[in-house]
């Protein structure tokens, strides 16, 4: 099955500069291994599947940009090597949704 | 000394509220932690609150509480690219009190939840997260929390930590899950004008209307986008299987975009405002993902149990159920001289089982796991199921047995028919 194509719409940091963060000055998610992700991971899966873009690769690394987490759970899930140390942020730190 | 409680609640979400409510009302000391900043801030639901779970709890909740609209149509697509087939139910009599459900944002609606708690008498607090249970001896003493000396005792703990269910793994009640056993959902709430609102939708007043889209909504990933009516905004949301987005390399925000943008729906949305953008996982596994609920000194509720019936978009009333099943559990050990080992607690399992909550589960068993390992019901007979619309509805000067003949021929050949009704006859199977 090919892949869907889809339309591109409006970018991920729209969305997100609609949502309230109260950033931790340390991140709560850990990439384990970036060896992993350069040798084992091709597509880099969570850089896809991240609803919040908070995965990117450089080139040698994998760069996590946990300010912008929902705290989801889908990396850790998601990540096919088991490869990412997930834990709730300190309390009161995070992702605060107003409304949802 | 560190401080002891009756009972410690983990999760101030509606089945940890539901748990701590019911407690405190019978006048059990009990601890409501909630790692948010306020009941709600972590939390995301398509925005459905089914009223009689609720109403249980407290009567005649909705003429407090901060309900969005009590729905009277539900709406529901089988979208192709560019058209949709729509089955609708609409009915008065959900226009009275004591209403069938209604839309909620779950940050107001959760806050205002837990306020009765403490209300009650339940002790909350927020921002604290708790990082592990306390285990002495082979039973479950209290929480480890993040605030210095946060170590907290209780007779029960309570699981209500939500989908990742992070503290019933480390306890061993469940392995990790895996991503056919959780969707992922993004949603936004779109501000829109009351009366644009009302006229789209054809409501009067505080009448609300649910879209539940099936099909092109997910590409062929198993799932469904949402349309859902609340005071003034609407929420727009669209729910994949993990495991699909994985396969088919797809982003979650740039399905909703799709969703957004078809042309068929674009026009109930046309004009709005973003308001807020959410993510959050939804437990699909059903009865095969339910981990172990009741251990000595610990009982599991809620998504932390995986309880939701994906099929009929339930979740927040399971909770309930199963946060009030928790909670006269918990009471009846301590009548019955306090045995709060997993033996004492054990009828919290068994009424679970019993009861909606268990019984729905069950029969829906398989479901999930058919429709994802067999995705040519999304991706073949919903548009099908369009073609046949349009063939029949198109008027050109075909008389309609040719038209018949044509949608007939239209299902494929011999082999491809039998296939077609062996999977609706394996659809009704998991189903019934």
């Amino acid at each position: 099955m090919t892949q869907p194509q889809l339309p591109k719409g409006q970018s991920i940091e729209e969305k997100q500069y609609l949502v309230r963060f109260k950033a931790d000055t340390q991140s709560h998610l850990h990439v384990l291994s970036s060896d992993v992700c350069a040798t084992q991971c091709p597509d880099k899966l969570c850089t896809i599947f991240c609803p919040a873009e908070v995965y990117k690769w450089e080139e040698v690394r994998m760069h996590v940009g946990y300010e912008g987490c929902h705290e989801c759970g889908s990396c850790r899930i998601g990540c096919p090597y088991e490869n990412i140390k997930w834990e709730y942020p300190k309390g009161g730190h995070g992702i605060i949704f107003r409304l949802g | 000394m560190a401080e002891k409680f009756d009972v410690i609640v983990v999760g101030a979400g509606p089945a940890g509220t539901a748990c701590a409510y019911t407690l405190a009302k019978a006048g059990v000391n009990v601890l409501l932690i909630e790692r948010g900043e306020y009941p709600g801030s972590k939390n995301v639901m398509g925005g459905v609150l089914y009223r009689k779970m609720m109403d249980d709890i407290i009567p005649e909740f909705y003429k407090e509480a901060p309900v969005e609209r009590h729905i009277v149509e539900q709406r529901f697509m089988m979208l192709d690219q560019e058209s949709a087939v729509t089955f609708s139910y609409k009915g008065l009599e959900w226009d009275q009190e004591p209403y069938n459900n209604f839309t909620v944002l779950r940050a107001k609606f959760d806050q205002w939840f837990a306020d009765q708690a403490v209300k009650q008498g339940a002790l909350l607090i927020n921002e604290t997260v708790v990082r592990e249970c306390i285990v002495e001896n082979g039973k479950v003493v209290g929480v480890r929390t993040d605030r210095p000396e946060g170590d907290l005792y209780a007779d029960v703990v309570v699981l209500a930590d939500g989908v990742n269910s992070l503290l019933a793994k480390s306890l061993g009640f469940h392995k990790e899950f895996r991503p056919d056993e959780v969707a992922l959902a993004v949603m936004e709430v779109l501000k829109l004008d009351k009366k644009i609102i009302e006229d789209r939708f054809s409501l009067e007043g505080n009448q609300g209307c649910t879209f539940e889209i099936f099909g092109d909504s997910t590409k062929g990933v198993l799932g469904t986008a949402w349309l859902y009516t609340n005071k003034d905004s609407v929420n727009i949301g669209v729910g994949a299987m993990l495991s699909g987005l994985i396969k088919h390399k797809m982003k979650p925000y740039e399905l909703l975009d799709y969703v957004k943008n078809h042309p068929v729906l674009r026009p109930y949305i046309q004009g709005c405002e973003q308001q807020e953008y959410l993510a959050h996982l939804i437990p699909e596994g059903g009865y095969h993902s339910m981990p172990r609920v009741v251990g000595n000194g610990v009982i599991v509720v809620g998504d932390a149990a995986q309880l939701v019936n994906a099929i009929h978009r339930e979740g927040s009333n399971m909770a309930m159920a199963s946060g009030v099943m928790a909670a006269d559990t918990i009471i009846q050990a301590r009548e019955l001289g306090g045995d709060f080992s997993e033996r004492g607690l054990d009828n919290y399992r068994v009424n679970l089982l019993n009861s909606f909550v268990g019984q729905d589960l069950k029969k829906y068993k398989d479901a999930t796991h058919h429709f994802e390992k067999f995705p040519h019901y999304f991706d073949k007979y919903i548009p099908m199921m369009n073609r046949a619309a349009s063939q029949m509805f198109t008027i050109d000067g075909t008389p309609k047995r040719e038209k018949q003949k044509k949608i007939w021929n239209d299902l494929g050949s011999a082999g491809e028919k039998f296939r077609m009704a062996r999977d609706l006859f394996q659809a009704w199977r998991v189903m019934k």
